[in-house]
């Protein structure tokens, strides 16, 4: 008993074709969108690779471009195909290749949808990712003197400013580290030998950070040095004060800007998916169907159960096919050795 | 003698009008594009409006959204009669308003051309708006607690840092002015009023700046203060102090990053005028084509196309004498149609009798 029967006349079917084209072109469009914003994805991790660790996390923008490409081709094909799938002669040019195509789409359903899941597990390895770049980097802040590292400084301050964000996880991540590199400190004042004694590792550490934390929505100039310290400035209070630093983190501004990039491809993922089991129901329908008479038009030939146990026998059979067939019930092609002698010529 | 005669086949007449059809459809693209650039710059200059001190430019963009509305329904117009013009038939239909249509289309090019060259002209007037703009936004930089400039703080760090500029025309422009307010001074302090003092109107000036001057190109932490003491800190040197502050004034930056965008679409608008010129010219050549062919009588024969049909002198005269008879067509003259009183008029004509036959 076949899955979903409908009937369809001839000017039914037409439309049917019609609608399987024009959605066709949607899930072309869509797989151009869908490219391109895995393009944008590539671009902007490769942008701020200083700033994350060493984490593979650049396959997930691969495979959203390779998903794309083939998404453009596949469905350029079918278009191709629906188009000439309303007028029947033109229709038996494509029928043998109607069935591959189906299973190939298919397929590529599939690659989608792991595609959606991929781009909602790459966020916990960017997290990690960010939280040891973003560490580092502002450990290396100072040290603009070093091959290799001497434009981190630009980058955090860059980052900083850009994303309106301050520090990895808040603005006291500063004060954990030295920010200030040695050849700028006045070694012969007392209050800076002070501090560096007082450090167990010898490092500056002071409750200041960089210029780039500045809020520039703080009605007052901003105060970068001496930030715990309440009674070196007129009334300020830096337990209530908000507006004056970025309050943000930068590992969680990074993440949310790229969760965002994300949520929309993963939307485009979705509509990618809807448009194409659409399709390859109705496509199955076209491909059961007689050219000029009222036909029946289903998902499945036969139920579930029946279509899944001709799927597996025709799979065993391929297992099979190597295999030497021995007994007499096999393929009657196979050379069985006859009692009777051939006759041949024309004495016999 | 005309000008720019041509001979024009009936087979020629129709190619003309065909190309003339399509760019035509162009032009209209044309024009939708001057609209758009006309709006970008708008956008642009109101972006940054608070830092000029007037909006007097805005006519520039203004004038380019208005030229690019009218190119877009005059040469829609303009594909219209050109599709007819293939057929003498059609072409009865259009030809009264044939030349007020060119004549037309004549000044609305020479406004595109105005456009382009008010993109170019512009650099002077928009010098002065950003000096005294820049200057009062410096001044009025403390006021976030005044309402109608609460805004100019922010407004002046955006610009410096995503200019990377600094001041008006250097980054001591600061020195001169009060940049923190009162509120945040603390007037006990006796450090801090023995400046207020020691300043003729009793400002507190230092010499130091905002952090949006600040830098990200260089090696070392900002300095912001005691700048004109390099001494005061610690390996100080020229070259430090050449990476440390951004060195560009905002009012250069801004005025290089306005006349860029200016340059780039006068010349845009220049090349849409020539365009536009072309299919003017064409235009011409087929109205004056497809009237000889109306003339001659014959639709199939040959006949010329012109610019002008006089000489451009002789065509000037004749304007020139069509405005002057304007300006005297209400002065009396000898208009055979004015009643003149004659002598024979006052003599009364003796009626004749006249014989009426009655029948019975």
């Amino acid at each position: 008993m076949a899955v979903l029967k409908v009937k369809f006349t001839k000017t039914r079917r037409d439309k049917l074709a019609q609608i399987l084209w024009i959605l066709n072109w949607i899930s072309v469009v869509t797989g151009v969108i869908l490219f391109s914003l895995g393009l944008f994805l590539k671009v902007e991790l490769k942008k701020r690779e200083e700033l994350m660790a060493e984490r593979d996390i650049q396959y997930v923008p691969n495979m959203l471009i390779a998903v794309g490409l083939i998404a453009c081709i596949i469905n350029f094909l079918g278009g191709k195909i629906c188009y000439d799938c309303v007028d029947s002669t033109k229709f038996l040019r494509w029928k043998l290749i109607m069935l591959p195509y189906i299973v190939c789409t298919f397929f590529f359903t599939l690659c989608v949808l792991v595609g959606a899941l991929m781009c909602y597990t790459m966020h916990w390895e960017l997290e990690e990712a960010l939280n040891l770049g973003l560490m580092q980097a502002m450990r290396f802040y100072k040290d603009t003197d070093m091959p290799g590292r001497c434009f981190l400084k630009h980058t955090v301050d860059t980052l900083q400013i850009q994303f309106q964000c301050c520090g990895n996880s808040g603005f006291k991540d500063w004060f954990q580290i030295q920010w200030i590199s040695n050849r700028y400190l006045d070694m012969s004042k007392k209050e800076v030998i002070d501090r560096l004694r007082s450090n167990v590792e010898g490092k500056y550490l002071m409750d200041g950070v960089p210029f780039s934390c500045c809020n520039i929505n703080s009605p007052r100039p901003c105060i970068q040095q001496q930030i715990t310290n309440n009674s070196a400035h007129f009334n300020y209070e830096h337990q209530t004060e908000d507006q004056n630093l970025w309050m943000k983190g930068c590992r969680q501004a990074l993440l949310e800007y790229y969760t965002h990039i994300m949520q929309s491809i993963g939307l485009t993922l979705s509509v990618l998916t809807g448009v194409r089991y659409l399709q390859t129901s109705l496509e199955n329908v076209l491909r059961q169907g007689d050219p000029d008479s009222e036909s029946d038009g289903w998902l499945l030939e036969n139920s579930l159960m029946e279509t899944a146990r001709t799927n597996l026998s025709i799979i065993k059979s391929l297992g099979k096919s190597n295999q030497i067939n021995t007994a007499n019930n096999g393929d009657p092609n196979i050379d069985v050795p006859s009692t009777s002698k051939a006759h041949y010529g024309p004495d016999n | 003698m005309a000008v720019g005669k041509i001979t024009f086949t009936k087979t020629e007449r129709e190619k003309l009008a065909e190309v003339l059809w399509l760019l035509n459809w162009i032009s209209v693209v044309t024009g939708a594009i001057l609209f758009g650039l006309g709006l970008f710059l708008k956008i642009e200059i109101q972006k940054w409006q608070e830092v000029m001190s007037e909006q007097g430019i805005l006519y520039v963009p203004h004038m380019l959204i208005t030229t690019g509305l009218a190119a877009c329904g005059i040469n829609y117009l303009g594909s219209k009669i050109c599709l007819d013009c293939a057929d003498t038939n059609k072409f009865l239909r259009w030809k009264l308003v044939m030349m007020p249509y060119i004549v037309c289309t004549f000044f609305f090019t020479a406004c595109v051309l105005v456009g382009a060259l008010m993109c170019y002209s512009i650099r002077s007037q928009l010098e002065e708006a950003l000096y005294l703009g820049l200057r009062n936004t410096m001044r009025f930089y403390k006021d976030t607690d005044t309402p109608g400039r609460c805004y100019l703080k922010k407004t002046l760090d955006l610009l410096q840092i995503q200019f990377q500029c600094c001041g008006n025309t250097d980054y001591r422009d600061w020195f001169q002015i009060q940049w923190i307010s009162s509120r945040y001074l603390d007037m006990t302090n006796s450090a801090v009023v023995d400046r207020v003092r020691s300043n003729v109107e009793g400002k507190y000036l230092m010499d130091s700046v905002p952090f949006s001057c600040c830098s990200t190109l260089s090696s070392r932490p900002c300095i912001q203060h005691n700048l004109s003491n390099p001494g005061a800190h610690a390996h100080y040197d020229e070259r430090s102090q050449q990476l440390n502050l951004w060195r560009r004034g905002c009012q250069q930056a801004l005025l290089d990053h306005y006349t860029g965008i200016m340059q780039s679409i006068g010349l845009t608008v220049l090349l849409i005028w020539l365009f536009e010129l072309l299919v003017l010219t064409g235009v011409r050549y087929l109205q004056t084509a497809m009237e000889n062919v109306i003339r001659l009588g014959d639709p199939e024969s040959e006949s010329e196309g012109w610019i002008l049909e006089n000489s451009l002198a002789e065509t000037a005269c004749y304007n020139f004498s069509i405005i002057k008879s304007l300006g005297k067509c209400y002065q009396v003259d000898d208009d055979p149609n004015i009643n003149v009183p004659t002598a024979a008029a006052n003599q009364e004509v003796p009626s004749a009798q006249v014989q009426v036959n009655v029948t019975s």
